[in-house]
């Protein structure tokens, strides 16, 4: 019986959190990723341009509650997710042509891209802080809990619960529905190969007429997409704040790189890594072990590797152990 | 130099002497006191990006340092708290120093090998758990003692102009690790590595309340210039403020901060010095035919590498002395408000704005971005107030708009960065 406590107090504290916060960073790495890949630098306006998605998809949730239209007991957030893709995917066409477009043509180099993006991220960043304000901002509604501690308590009769959130839920379903349709996208669409190809190789592949303008456009479209969608789950699971938002560039960027930059698959697998180890690195062990051992060898201590303040620590060792020891990452990416 | 970047000059210097009449002196001297602490955060920029074409957006981490040294050099030392736990504190900062060590001595006597990877994961784990072990009670026993008040180690009471030397060794010394990690891969992991060490750096400074007492800040830092009260009780000082006829706290306080602005203009002297100096030298040679192609360079013979992270380290310690500066100018450490907008992205924007690869131009980006800054705030409540004068008073969007002005600097410093960098990619001062 204890065992089974100390389960459920891993899954309710480390397992589920876990699960959720990795496929928000994969979703937020595999835009990252694509980016590198295709375009060839790092995009420092991810964070930001996942600000932005959110905001729109808040504002129209806002309008939505106003006006009367609800999901049952699902959040409207995922209604009004459609419309802030759409916006967003205009967005950073937007910018694409206004910024990007130009250094691209000039083959400047990949630090040149790197600066514009800083100062699309410094827009972005003004923008959404002018348009929804610097604070905690939450939209979730709709019911909370898909299982509660109290009913999986009773259910049980253990003394620990286990408590999934709808918003936790909804992120893994969307997570694998989203990916799984990247992935179909990539592999299995002509569009998709052309891709591919255009990432493994961008002489060959131009040379076997493959229009790079379209290429580059349909990255924007899919990175609006990811960003937005990986935004909003992280807004409805969390709470939506602009400044959270930037921070979430430092993981983001571990996960692609431990993964393999430029590699999708390496992204998602990235973002696990990171998401369980910031998670099991600062939870407190205390209840598990306490359940596991005897009574008389209880821990006083938390047992706790770090305080929560520390999780930035956690991705950045990761971080540091891949380049000391893997730099091209996990899988293999782009990166020498 | 020619006339056209003294005329740009001369317009920074008019528009602060504009801002003295219309906002008040007061107002201008803090203006000039942190456009130079910007420039020679600019000019430790310029010497990572200009000289060498390195990438780091790791400035806030060294300007914190370089902050925090203020606070351990030139603090009264908490005696009860060292003999609480100073002791605990240094066995447990030894502790984690030879653990790592001994795992990397092992790593390169070792054969490859399971019994390698075990030998270190031991030693690893050992170590963290010894560490913990000293470091926990000796952190509750310092914490504890008057913590509405101290609560933490203090400084060592050394005079506060020294702390701006111990700020730069600090950031070099971070600068050392991070260097040796990220630097000879590709131009982006550093990008990111220093954005990292940045937020950890931060994340310490915030927790470790031992250290310098986390958010609770660190107030009353000692002051290399004399205090407003004692100028006001000086019957020498107010003849002289009679004399002139300025009311005697204003004149007080402009006083004071022209004792720091005087400060501040002989370390940017100094550093401009040795930046130039070191710009025309061979070594400056070397460091431009690396960041122009570094394939070639190392034809010739040249360590890539190493150079690298020579000029990483000096470009950081450079910024840690800022910092420093910084923080002695406040005289109060606090850690909640660095943000890397504001400590990293924007000093960036001074290089490239000023023209990155050139002194000067870091000197006047500085001026120039760090008055934007500061200015566009008013500029665009003002703006914003114009716009909306024809929305009935009591709007909400009116409201909700002139909030926004707030924030309108970081767009504008995007826009900036965007216009300049297309347009203008050498910048307002190019590079010879």
């Amino acid at each position: 019986m204890d065992f089974l406590n100390a389960l459920t107090a891993l899954a309710n504290y480390v397992l589920v959190p876990g699960v959720t916060y990795g496929s928000q960073l994969a979703l937020g790495a595999l835009g990252i990723t694509l980016i590198y890949g295709i375009l060839r630098f790092s995009n420092f306006a991810h964070g930001d341009t996942m600000a932005f998605g959110t905001m729109v998809v808040i504002l129209i949730t806002w309008w939505m509650q106003s006006a009367g239209i609800g999901f049952g007991p699902l959040p409207t957030a995922l209604l009004a997710l459609p419309f802030g893709i759409a916006v967003t995917v205009l967005l950073v066409l937007g910018t694409d042509r206004v910024v990007y477009r130009f250094y691209r043509r000039a083959k400047a180099a990949p630090i040149i891209l790197v600066m514009a993006s800083l100062g699309v991220m410094f827009v972005l960043n003004g923008l959404v802080r002018i348009v929804i304000g610097t604070g905690d901002q939450r939209f979730a509604d709709g019911a909370r809990f898909i299982v509660t501690a109290g009913g999986f308590k009773r259910a049980t009769g253990l003394e620990e619960g286990l408590a999934i959130k709808v918003s936790q839920g909804i992120t893994v379903i969307t997570a694998v529905v989203v990916v799984a349709a990247l992935f179909w996208f990539l592999n299995r669409t002509r569009t998709g190969k052309s891709m591919r190809a255009f990432s493994d190789n961008e002489d060959l592949a131009l040379l076997s007429g493959i229009n790079p303008e379209r290429v580059v456009t349909i990255v924007w479209v899919l990175v609006g997409i990811l960003a937005t969608v990986a935004g909003t789950l992280y807004g409805l699971d969390k709470s939506f704040k602009p400044f959270i938002y930037f921070q979430l560039l430092l993981p983001m960027f571990a996960a692609a790189i431990v993964g393999g930059l430029g590699n999708p698959l390496g992204a998602i697998a990235g973002g696990f890594v990171i998401a369980f180890s910031e998670v099991t690195v600062t939870y407190a062990f205390k209840k598990v072990v306490t359940y596991l051992v005897p009574d008389a060898w209880a821990p006083d201590s938390l047992v706790q590797l770090l305080s929560t303040d520390y999780k930035f620590a956690v991705s950045f060792s990761i971080l540091v152990l891949v380049l000391l020891f893997r730099p091209t990452g996990i899988f293999k990416g782009q990166s020498v | 130099m020619n006339t056209r970047s003294i005329a740009m000059f001369a317009t920074i210097f008019a528009l602060m002497i504009f801002v003295g009449f219309l906002q008040s002196w007061t107002v201008a001297a803090q203006l000039l006191n942190m456009c130079l602490i910007s420039a020679i955060m600019a000019l430790g920029v310029n010497i990572q990006w200009g000289y060498a074409g390195l990438f780091s957006v790791g400035t806030m981490g060294f300007v914190a340092l370089g902050g925090l040294a203020t606070v351990v050099t030139s603090m009264p030392p908490v005696k009860e708290a060292w003999s609480a736990g100073g002791l605990g504190i240094l066995l447990a900062m030894v502790t984690a120093a030879a653990t790592i060590f001994i795992a990397v001595q092992l790593w390169k006597r070792m054969a490859a090998g399971r019994l390698r990877a075990l030998a270190i994961t031991a030693v690893l784990i050992g170590g963290f758990l010894l560490y913990r072990y000293l470091f926990d009670p000796a952190v509750e026993a310092i914490e504890s003692i008057d913590p509405a008040a101290t609560g933490y180690l203090g400084g060592l009471g050394l005079p506060i102009l020294l702390s701006w030397l111990v700020g730069g060794l600090f950031a070099a010394a971070a600068a050392w690790g991070i260097g040796k990690i990220s630097l000879g891969l590709r131009s982006d992991y550093l990008a990111i590595a220093t954005l990292g060490i940045a937020e950890i750096i931060i994340a310490v400074l915030k927790n470790e309340d031992w250290l310098a007492r986390g958010v609770k800040n660190v107030a009353n830092i000692p002051r290399p210039v004399p205090y407003e009260v004692d100028l006001q009780a000086d019957p020498g000082f107010v003849a002289w403020a009679d004399w002139l006829g300025i009311d005697l706290i204003d004149a007080s306080s402009i006083f004071v901060k022209l004792c720091y602005a005087i400060l501040f203009v002989i370390v940017l002297a100094i550093i401009f010095w040795m930046s130039e100096k070191a710009l025309n030298s061979p070594w400056g040679r070397m460091m431009r035919a690396i960041r122009d192609n570094e394939e070639a360079a190392e034809a010739m013979g040249k360590d890539v590498t190493r150079r690298h992270l020579q000029v990483f380290i000096i470009g950081s310690a450079v910024c840690g002395i800022a910092g420093a500066m910084m923080t002695t100018l406040d005289s109060l450490m606090t850690p909640g408000t660095y943000q890397p907008l504001r400590f990293t992205f924007l000093i960036w924007v001074m290089v490239i704005v000023g023209g990155s690869g050139n002194n000067w131009g870091s000197v006047l980006g500085g001026f120039l971005i760090w008055f934007l800054w500061i200015e566009v705030e008013p500029l665009g409540r003002w703006l914003m107030e114009l716009l909306t004068s024809g929305m009935a008073s009591d709007s909400w969007l009116r409201d909700h708009l002139l909030d926004g002005a707030a924030q309108m600097r970081l767009l504008t410093m995007g826009v900036i960065l965007l216009l300049v960098l297309r347009f203008s990619p050498r910048g307002l001062i190019p590079e010879k």
